[in-house]
Parts: C-alpha cells; structure tokens; sequence
C-alpha cells in the first residue's frame, strides 16, 4: 500500500494530464478505501450499544435500590436457576416483607418466558430467592419486577443478554 | 496512466482475495462458538432421574424392553410402543399422524436423547419419561388398554421379573379385568367400584410398567453425525476429512441456521432443541380435532396423577421444578408446540406436529414466509430466503443425519 502511494507520487508530471492523473488516483484509492470499509463493517459483529445490562439499579420510582444475581455466580442457558433480587431502601436499609412478582421475555422475538419464577424464600437482609429462571435461548432477555412493601409499591427491569 | 490504472486494480484485487477468499476464516470466532455448542460431544452425560429409582436398574430396563415391543401391552393384542416407534426408523413411523388402534391427531416423536426431555409429547402435557409411557397405553387411539387390565396381563405373563425388580405384586383376585378412570363408561364404572387401596395397588403396578418402559428409553441416545465430525474439527482447527469436509453450499446453510436464519435461537445445544414451546404459525390440518397445543396442555399435566407432585414419583419434590415453575396461561401458548430435535430430522418425513410439510423444503419455505398463525401469535418473522439460500439449509440439515 505504502509502496503504491509512493509509487504514484514519484511519477510527478506536469501540466493538466498530471493533475487528472492525481485526480484519478485519488478517486481510485477513494473508492478502495470505501469498499474496504463496506466490507469491514459488513462483517464485523454489530455489538450496536446493547440495552443497560447493570445488575444494579434504582427501581422505576426510585424507592428501591434493587441487584439481582445469579445465585450460583453464573448464567447457564436451558437450565432452570435460581437467582438472588436484594432490595435496599434509598436509605440504604434492607427491605423486607416484600410482595415480588416476576414476569418477562424477549422483546426483539415475540415471547415471553419460557418459565414463570417466584420468589420462593427470603434469606434476610433484603435478599429474596427467585427460582425457576431459565434462559432458553441467546439473545435479549428482560426480567421485570413488581414489588409490594411497606415504603410503597414500585417496580424494575433488569436487561440480560446471553 | 494506464500503470496507475493496473496498480489500482491490483491494489484491489489484493483487498478482495484478503477479505472474501483464502485469506478470511470461514467462521468468525461468535459462529465457531455456537458450531462448537450444537456438536454432540458437548451433550452431558444422562442426568439420574431420581422420580423413577428403576430408571437406571439393567433389569428394569430390560423388562422395559421387553414390554416397549410387546403387542400384548394392547387392548386387541396388535399394538404395542413399537408400532409407532419403529426401532429401525429412528422410533418413528413416517406418517403423518400416529396410527395405532386407531388414527390419532399427532405425528410419532422420535426418542433418540427422550430422556433429556422435561416434557413430553409435542405439548408436554406429561413431566417425566416414565409418565409419558403410561399415556398411549389407556389412549383409545393407541394401545387402548385399561390400567387393570395391564396390572393382570404383567402378573400373569411376567410376574416373575416384575417382581425381582419391583418387590411382590399386590393381591389381584379380586381386582376387575377391565378397570381405569379413563376408559369407557363400564371401565370408569368398574374402576369407581373399587376400594381406594386396590386402586392404589393397581395405580402402583401401572406407574412400575411407566418406569420400567423408561428406563429401557433412556438407553436411546443420538448418534455421531456428519456435523459433529465437521464441528470437532472445526473446534480443534484441523481441516475436515472425507465426508466430515462440508460443502460450500452446506457452510452456506450452516452460516444461514446460526445467522440470518435465525433457527439456532429455539433449535439450540448439542440436540438442536430448547425443550420449549413455541407458536411457528403451522397451519391446523383440516378434518382433525382442534389442537391449541400447550394451552391446553397445562391442565392435562396438572390433572395427571403420575406427574411429579403425585404420589407415584419415588425421590423428594426438587426434582418437580420443572412443573412447579411452568408457565400456566398466556397467548405465548396458544398453538405453541416443542422445538423438536433436528438429529435425523432430514430422513424421517413429514415434518410438525400433525406432519403438515412432507419436505424440509416445505418447512424451510413456511420459516421463510411466516404466516401468521390461525390462531394466538406466531414468534417467526418472514426471513424472505433466496432459492439458493433455502437449498443451503436443506443441505445443512441433511448433515445431520449423514
Ligand atoms: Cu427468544
């Protein structure tokens, strides 16, 4: 590439016929350098910026300090799972008691998901199990909280692409 | 002028060959890693089923064998698990809908890898193997038998290895020799006669004939195809041999299936299946009964005193979460049917859960259009496949049964 450039540079003329030359080389490196680029961005993996996949987050209304975690530390697609929502008031202190249902999909296929989890135990301190979560497929999924408890009723989406 | 001309145009030669030929891999790094999941050597070793203690007893098993191929498991003696599940046709019978004493509304499964199932028949509506096996055997369109019946003909014929395996057959002398909630109005009525604890005892017979025709099930796994011979040398960078060397129009296919096509999203893991149900838009057939599929599926499941909450599943309740966190309700069940394996799909026409498509160009051709579905919501969006592109994964699927 580096040696062509200098190749069309050396051979320098003058008058007219050379600025068309220039100007010819020019629209064909141009033309390269775009198809080049075509290719390169045909092919390469569109990791377009992906919905907020953070495992922690403020609940809609901003009542919550709500994180959710696989309970066994890692996501293992086709089985079912149980996972761990902990709930902390703004200030800071465990919520307990909370009313917690749970419902979700795929936004980008048409479904919902492929189990219905509960949250089956509380183990203190603001921590609720959610089983039976199964990730049936790779892609988009979204979990979607309704939660009850004495400070109000708010609610919470956590994105998780597999 | 001209030389700059033919620097161009070598320059872009050069850009070409690197980028679409020899130089480029044929698979980016994200397609290797799903080629490497769908490979058979990445399926787990079988799972214990601790619902059936018999599931893995070699004798049980053998018994189970026994009886899958016994014509006597029927009402007229012609119609045993075997005449729909084919042992030399993948345990299936190629036609449309399964015809045992009668014509029945599905097409047969066929039970390569059954085991690994959480739930069984196209709309799951039982939750274990051994469960499933009980069902054709009371069906009046399959084997049309009555469970006292059966409690009889296993004392009589094979009481000896019953009871090696399962401990001492209950007292049957006063038992009637048709009898079951299921069956016709005299065998309900003759059932209902019956005190609770010869139901029982009849109940438990009848759930050891389930888990003993399992266990001999669970011996049925998918075999090594063209695919996974491809797929482990693509995963170890060696270059394909012989036949394991796929075609240009098979890489093509394979490309299609985990890319633009869409089909690894359900057809996922080393059985190409997600053991979910999903509504496809495949049409009803006409002149059979309404199907809604899984809809209607959930409270057969629930009713059915051999799923894991019941009282016949050995083992504690951890192994029902499967049941225990199904989804009850929604439109997402409304036709929706399991993803069915694609190991050895292409030489076991028709295709679907009431064999609509005789193909799988049919099939391919009905994922490329996406019809809406009669009724509820079909998942599938039209993909708008080239001819070619079609044929690719025809030839891909064919891999899998090569
Ligand atoms: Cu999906």
């Amino acid at each position: 590439m580096r040696h062509a450039a200098r190749d069309v540079i050396s051979r320098r003329g003058t008058g007219l016929a050379s600025i068309w030359r220039y100007v010819l080389a020019g629209l064909g490196l141009a033309a390269l350098l775009v198809g080049i680029l075509a290719v390169v961005y045909l092919t390469a993996p569109h990791s377009a910026s992906g919905p907020d996949t953070s495992r922690s987050k403020k609940t809609a209304s901003g009542l919550f300090m709500a994180s959710f975690e696989p309970e066994r530390g890692v996501i293992r697609q086709g089985e079912l799972q149980s996972w761990l929502l902990t709930l902390k008031t703004a200030a800071g202190a465990p919520v307990e008691g909370a009313a917690i249902t749970v419902s979700g999909g795929m936004p980008q296929h048409n479904h919902g998901l492929p189990t219905s989890p509960q949250a089956t135990d509380y183990l203190g301190g603001g921590r609720y199990r959610i089983d039976g979560v199964k990730f049936t497929m790779s892609g988009w999924w979204q979990l979607r909280f309704a939660i009850s408890a004495a400070a109000g009723s708010d609610s919470v989406v956590f994105n998780i692409v597999l | 002028m001209r030389r700059l001309v033919s620097v161009a145009s070598l320059l872009a030669l050069a850009a070409l060959a690197l980028l679409g030929g020899c130089g480029r891999p044929q698979f980016s790094d994200a397609e290797k890693k799903t080629i490497a999941s769908l490979a058979l050597n990445t399926l787990p070793a079988l799972k214990a089923d601790t619902t059936n203690q018999y599931a893995d007893v070699p004798a049980a098993a053998a018994l189970g064998s026994t009886l899958f191929f016994d014509v006597g498991m029927s009402r007229d003696g012609t119609v045993s698990c075997s005449t729909c599940h084919k042992i030399d046709r993948q345990f299936q019978d190629d036609l449309p809908q399964a015809v045992g004493v009668g014509r029945t509304n599905r097409r047969t499964m066929p039970l390569a890898g059954v085991a690994r199932d959480p739930w069984f028949f196209w709309d799951g509506r039982r939750d274990s193997l051994w469960a499933q096996a009980l069902t054709p055997l009371e069906n009046p369109l399959e084997q049309a038998g009555n469970r006292a019946a059966f409690a009889h003909y296993i004392k009589n014929r094979f009481g000896e290895r019953y009871e090696r395996i399962f401990g001492p057959l209950p007292d049957l002398s006063a038992v009637p020799a048709n009898a079951s909630p299921l069956g016709t109005d005299a065998e309900k009525a003759a059932w209902n006669a019956m005190p609770a604890s010869q139901a029982d005892a009849v109940n438990r017979v009848f759930a050891n004939i389930g888990k003993a025709i399992a266990a001999f099930e669970r011996s049925i796994e998918p075999p090594q195809t063209r695919f996974d011979r491809f797929a482990i040398d693509l995963a170890t960078g060696t270059k394909p041999q012989g036949d394991a060397a796929f075609s240009p129009e098979e890489i093509l296919g394979l490309k299609l299936f985990i890319g633009k096509a869409n089909c690894v999203s359900c057809h996922n893991g080393p059985r190409f299946t997600d053991n979910s149900f999903h509504s496809t838009g495949v049409p009803p057939v006409k002149d059979l009964p309404p199907d809604r599929g899984r809809i209607d599926a959930v409270a057969q499941v629930q009713a059915d005193p051999f799923n894991c909450f019941g009282k016949f599943r050995d083992g504690d309740a951890s192994a029902c979460r499967e049941l225990r966190f199904m989804v009850k309700d929604g439109q997402d069940l409304v036709r929706a049917y399991k993803t069915p394996s694609l190991r050895g799909a292409a030489s076991r026409p028709p295709y679907m859960h009431a064999g609509q498509f005789s193909s799988l160009d049919e099939v391919v051709a009905h994922y490329s259009k996406a019809p809406a579905a009669v009724e509820g919501v079909s998942e599938v969006h039209p993909l708008d496949l080239s001819d070619r592109e079609r044929a690719a994964l025809v030839a891909f699927l064919k891999t899998l049964s090569e």
